[in-house]
């Protein structure tokens, strides 16, 4: 599916400073019932998010209007455990388009950069520094620049350049996906296929 | 430099590498269930483009599957109908699907290595994190994301960074009581769920050489739980000995074809890893986690540990506690059970149902707990019952249900109510994994037996 090309985001941020956020949590299983992709944002963090009788859990970021911004700061290790795609889904469809976190679980990772979502590692210092600023002031600005690979907090200018493979970048900047790229490669791999033992 | 044995397996299904990208990886074995396939169908469908290689993918019902009554219409309207989409597109695209009742039907990581499709040296994928189970039979295997089967599905390969190497060794002998599950519990407890994360483990040391195929599998299985991209073992003698006769394993010419190839499957000796663990299997009791991740596990006699002395955020540590409803510091065993789940890609095997019967024998599920056992397959099902084992398990008051991944996930109606605790031979958890507000104990098929007979948490070893 395609997703829209990511150049240079200016938001503000919502933080999650909660260590091993797993899939589980981003969406319960519960809701991977549906055969195609839509609804997944209502879902997000629904346990967190709601009551079991549906009603808000007031405590929790999203339900706090003062936190908005396309960009959801994460503790360490986030996105751990399932390898449902649905979770970077959910995050996608709600609105976010970067998530910036100082470690990612492996799958997820892959998951959200296939679907147009920014996963950006920075050190664990400067997370903290990320948190404090939203902290002192939920209004903070970030800046992401993905063509020169540099994440800014605008109000203090602090900055950090982050690391991305050529290949991923310019599928981003471009809102390419890797299965076009793969369908153009399908007689060089049915010639590879060819010799294989089973 | 010599290569290990997951270099030996990766490297030589490189199509092509990009530069300073992924490289293209060739896919021998593509397993799908309901869940996390009918997006991948639907795209290529609104693209127009045909599976490459129908007969290189295998299709199952698992995950939202019922455990009773399966000759019956499915009752929940969304799961009834990703089970009939996922038919649909295993007919148009000419791939097999084993339905609800098929004798090949069950999870999708126990089926593979029944059916012989699980294979050394091959690479297995599957929208399923567990995928690393299959690393017990010297695959490279790994969970995958939809629009990733969606490429499997096109082409037949996945684009991938390839991972860093990390070798577990563990040292010596396993104590009496001490299964499978509990050395990946404990792996897992000393290097964190992130400790293995960017890398693909190989697991050396005769504690593994000795298990058999089902205890390598449920080690590797939970290779995941360490955030390992995936886990594997090399190939022995024990391993072509399973595979072979499987109905999907080659046979005749294209056996010693592929056995010439299996045999070159191991870690050369001057071979180089990104890191090494080593642990030592006399420090390994049976294991219980008492938290909300799969790494907060501990020996069955210990006391859950004090916020102080674990590292990682203590705000974290304090918030799973409340999760559980357990004070740090307190002592596991005695805690109250009102659930037990046997079962799961992890722990869904015959010598899992064998061992659990054989701790129940002779004696009564306790009247306060609720045991739900869910063969992994219907082949288990079917040895279960051929073994005499049913019988046992029924005379000691249990019921065996249908297989399927049931309250591993509990997207069917194996749901742990809010505030219950289960034992769970699982393998997550976190929050809500088994239900809302439930609150999972993982644990081996041996301690989940003592549970269910105690209705309580009980050291199998000193059970009479
Ligand atoms: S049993 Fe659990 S972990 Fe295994 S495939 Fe099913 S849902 Fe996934």
């Amino acid at each position: 599916m395609a997703y829209e090309a990511f150049h240079v985001l200016e938001s503000t941020a919502v933080p999650l400073p909660i260590e091993n956020v797993d899939t589980d949590q981003i969406i319960p299983a519960r809701f991977l019932k549906a055969t195609e992709r839509i609804g997944f944002g209502e879902n997000l963090f629904r346990d967190w998010r709601y009551h079991q009788d549906d009603t808000p859990k007031k405590d929790f970021i999203l339900n706090n209007p003062t936190y908005r911004g396309k960009i959801l700061v994460g503790g360490k290790n986030f996105g751990s455990g399932s390898s449902r795609e649905h979770a970077a889904w959910a995050i996608y469809d709600y609105g976010f388009r970067c998530v910036v976190s100082s470690f990612f679980a492996d799958i997820f990772k892959n998951n959200a950069m296939n679907i147009g979502i920014l996963p950006i590692v920075v050190s664990p210092e400067f997370l903290s520094a990320i948190f404090s600023a939203i902290e002192s002031s939920p209004q903070t600005r970030f800046k992401i620049d993905l063509p020169n690979q540099i994440f800014t907090i605008l109000d203090s200018n602090q900055s950090q350049s982050f690391d991305i493979n050529s290949y991923k970048k310019n599928n981003l900047l471009n809102g390419f996906d890797d299965i076009d790229f793969l369908v153009d490669k399908r007689e060089e791999i049915v010639n590879f296929a060819f010799d294989r033992p089973f | 430099m010599g290569k290990t044995l997951f270099d030996k397996v990766w490297d030589s299904h490189v199509v092509d590498s990009i530069s300073d990208g992924p490289d293209i990886l060739f896919i021998d074995r593509h397993l799908v269930h309901e869940v996390t396939s009918p997006v991948a169908f639907l795209n290529l469908k609104r693209k127009g483009v045909q599976v490459l290689y129908p007969n290189k993918t295998f299709a199952t019902a698992d995950h939202n599957t019922p455990t009773i009554n399966q000759h019956l219409p499915v009752q929940e309207k969304q799961s009834a109908m990703q089970l009939k989409m996922l038919e649909e597109n295993a007919r148009t695209h000419g791939i097999p699907y084993w339905g609800l009742g098929h004798r090949k039907n069950g999870i999708v990581h126990v089926i593979g290595p029944e059916n012989g499709i699980t294979l050394p040296g091959a690479t297995i994928v599957c929208g399923d994190s567990h995928t690393s189970t299959h690393g017990a039979f010297g695959a490279v295997a790994f969970g995958i994301g939809t629009s990733e089967v969606e490429m499997v599905l096109a082409t037949q390969s996945i684009l991938q960074p390839k991972p860093k190497k990390m070798r577990i060794h563990v040292h010596g002998e396993l104590p009496p009581s001490v299964l499978a599950k509990d050395v990946a519990l404990y792996i897992i407890s000393q290097i964190t769920t992130s400790g293995a994360t960017g890398h693909f483990v190989e697991y050396t040391g005769d504690v593994f050489k000795n298990l058999t195929m089902e205890g390598r599998m449920t080690v590797c299985n939970l290779s995941i739980e360490m955030g390992a991209r995936g886990g594997m073992m090399a190939p022995d003698e024990k391993t072509f000995q399973y595979i072979k006769h499987r109905e999907y394993t080659p046979y005749g010419e294209d056996w010693h074809r592929a056995m010439e190839y299996w045999q070159t499957l191991y870690t050369d000796h001057d071979a180089v890893f990104d890191r090494e663990i080593n642990l030592y299997a006399e420090d390994i009791e049976p294991m219980v986690t008492y938290g909300t991740n799969p790494g907060m596990g501990i020996g069955i006699s210990k006391t859950i540990p004090k916020a102080s002395e674990v590292c990682g955020s203590q705000q974290a540590f304090k918030k799973s506690l409340d999760y559980m409803g357990y004070q740090e510091g307190e002592p596991m065993l005695g805690k109250k059970i009102d659930y037990v789940f046997l079962g799961s890609c992890t722990n869904g095997r015959i010598e899992d149902f064998r061992a659990f019967a054989n701790v129940v024998k002779g004696k009564k599920k306790s009247e306060d707990v609720h045991v739900w056992l869910v063969p992994g397959s219907h082949h288990v099902l079917t040895q279960i019952k051929s073994e005499g084992i049913f019988q046992n398990l029924i005379d000691s008051g249990f019921e065996v249900r249908e297989p399927g991944c049931s309250a591993c996930l509990a997207m069917n109606d194996d749901k742990i109510p809010a505030g219950k605790y289960a034992v769970s031979t699982s393998n997550r958890n976190f929050e809500g994994r088994q239900g809302p507000g439930a609150r999972t104990i993982l644990a081996s098929p041996i301690v989940a037996a003592a549970a269910a007979v105690t209705g309580r948490v009980t050291d199998p070893r000193t059970l009479n």
